[in-house]
């Protein structure tokens, strides 16, 4: 009851996570959204594997805390070449 | 003997809701993609990583509480690491950091360009 | 309790809508990729509650990581101008709702197909054979061994794609990052071991837990990616290793070809598992898969032929 309680508290701070996937302002910022989501959804799916007593669900968060390290580094070394290219008025850091 | 972990894992895990909650509010209200790094990367994994250990202390075995701190010890890898290749790759895109505004926390957080 | 599951539920139905509409709908790509590996993640949750776990498993493999990272890549591809999709012409807009509406209704006229489906399904006749199987977990016994012949078709589709992708040109160097990152090194050494120790992981739960050769071959290849990614995998393309690469890909379809036409011969169908030899004949099958999938993963990175 109290693990499923905390998940759903935790789901809940996903509406975060879309709010800053939206609104960006730049692309690392959507990155940084989508890292929350992995983090919000390995917490999630723990509390989900203690609270069912299903221990298979531990080795999804493993998955998913794996992928998420190949994501950034996909999105460093591949994806930001693009956006350097288009840098200047768009992507500004200080812009909320 | 292991009575008392319970109520310690149940401690430990509202405390780390309590860090996730304070990293999310960081990353709507910090004004810039640096200062929003450190709210997920150091709150938020500090959060994750309390709630792990709480469902550590409570699990069954010691090899399903080795399973929660692998989870934890491998998002730290790759949220710290993670971290940096963001900012160096954000700075060498020209993103300035926000500066100059006095009493805010991210002036202290000048990086030099690597 | 229930209070609980309900609001859990609609909260992930209520991002999972939401999730979609921006993924195909939002006028900057970037933004629209990110939405879909998000979409992917929620996704897997979802699976998660409907005690799916297997698939569950291949979705936060497949469709969030390696899909994510496949698009991650190709967005970088992109000339500069591409960030943002063109707005919709006015000429468009009664064709986009012509199929909004088209989905909408197959949805619901599917919805209605899956709430006539008898009940409880084909768990029975799954669970009575299960002991002939070879293997102790109901999905990896249909996966491989009752309806191997979907597997099969999978990993063939697969091996196609990847002959699709080879035929467009030559391998594509990748672009430069932005600046020097000495961290993406030490990311890829430190968590490799776990990119191997994971799906073998995954293979072994397989035969009587979910995991299996779809997840942990995803697992597998996006380590794969990940070494790419750091420049440390050169063997790809040289020209002496390209037959032994082009093996390796093939190894899952011809090694579950060479198990069907045993089957064939030994016990007059194709895809017919003897009941003694199922559970290692399966396990060498599911090696190979991974094995194949992983490297297909790897090689629809390249953007093209290595070696050429």
């Amino acid at each position: 009851m109290f693990h499923a309680a905390i998940a759903a508290l935790l789901l809940l701070n996903l509406g975060v996570a879309l709010w800053r996937l939206r609104r960006g302002p730049t692309s690392a910022d959507r990155m940084l959204a989508a890292e929350l989501v992995s983090a919000s959804a390995i917490a999630v799916l723990l509390l989900l594997a203690a609270g069912l007593a299903q221990p298979a669900l531990v080795d999804v968060a493993l998955l998913v805390a794996l992928l998420a390290a190949v994501a950034t580094a996909n999105f460093v070394t591949r994806t930001w070449t693009l956006l350097h290219e288009e840098s200047g008025s768009r992507e500004e850091a200080g812009r909320d | 003997m292991t009575e008392w972990l319970h109520p310690l894992g149940y401690a430990l895990i509202a405390a780390g809701t309590g860090f996730f909650v304070a990293g999310n509010l960081g990353l709507i209200r910090f004004p810039d993609l640096y200062a929003r790094l450190h709210a997920l990367t150091k709150a938020d994994n500090l959060g994750l990583g309390l709630i792990c250990l709480g469902l550590a202390c409570q699990a069954p075995s010691l090899a399903a509480a080795a399973k929660f701190l692998l989870v934890w010890a491998l998002m730290l890898v790759a949220s710290s690491i993670g971290a940096t290749l963001i900012a160096s790759t954000a700075l060498a895109c020209g993103l300035r950091p926000r500066q100059q505004r006095p009493g805010s926390m991210e002036d202290d957080e000048r990086e030099d360009t690597p | 309790m229930s209070a609980l599951a309900l609001a859990f539920d609609l909260l992930l139905v209520a991002a999972l809508l939401w999730l979609a509409w921006q993924a195909l709908f939002d006028a900057h790509r970037f933004s629209a990729v990110a939405h879909f590996m998000v979409f992917g993640l929620v996704m897997s949750l979802a699976w998660v509650r409907l005690d799916a776990l297997d698939i569950a498993l291949a979705e936060a493999a497949i469709g969030a990581g390696v899909t994510g990272a496949l698009l991650l890549a190709a967005l970088g591809r992109l000339p500069a101008k591409a960030g943002h999709a063109p707005a919709w012409r006015r000429a468009q807009r009664p064709l986009v709702w012509a199929a909004v509406a088209t989905v909408v209704s197959a949805t619901l006229a599917l919805a209605w197909v899956a709430w006539q489906l008898p009940r409880p399904g084909l768990a029975g006749p799954v669970a009575e054979v299960l002991p002939h199987s070879g293997v102790d977990h109901a999905v990896t016994a249909v996966l491989l061994n009752l309806r191997a012949w979907d597997t099969l078709l999978e990993i063939t589709v697969m091996l196609a794609a990847v002959c699709l992708v080879w035929s467009l040109g030559p391998a594509l160097s990748p672009y430069a990052p932005a600046t020097a990152l000495p961290g993406l090194p030490a990311l890829t050494r430190l968590l490799h071991p776990l990119f191997v120790l994971v799906p073998a992981y995954l293979l072994w739960r397989g035969s009587h837990a979910p995991g299996g050769a779809f997840p942990a071959g995803a697992v597998l290849g996006a380590g794969g990616v990940l070494m790419v990614l750091a420049g440390a995998v050169h063997w790809v393309h040289d020209a002496r290793r390209q037959p032994l690469l082009r093996l390796l890909l093939a190894a899952g379809v011809l090694l579950f070809l060479a198990v069907g036409l045993a089957g064939l011969g030994l016990a007059g169908t194709f895809l017919a598992l003897p009941d003694a030899l199922a559970g290692p004949l399966i396990l060498a099958v599911e090696v190979a898969a991974a094995l194949s999938i992983a490297l297909m993963l790897m090689a629809f990175y390249l953007y093209g032929e290595p070696g050429r």
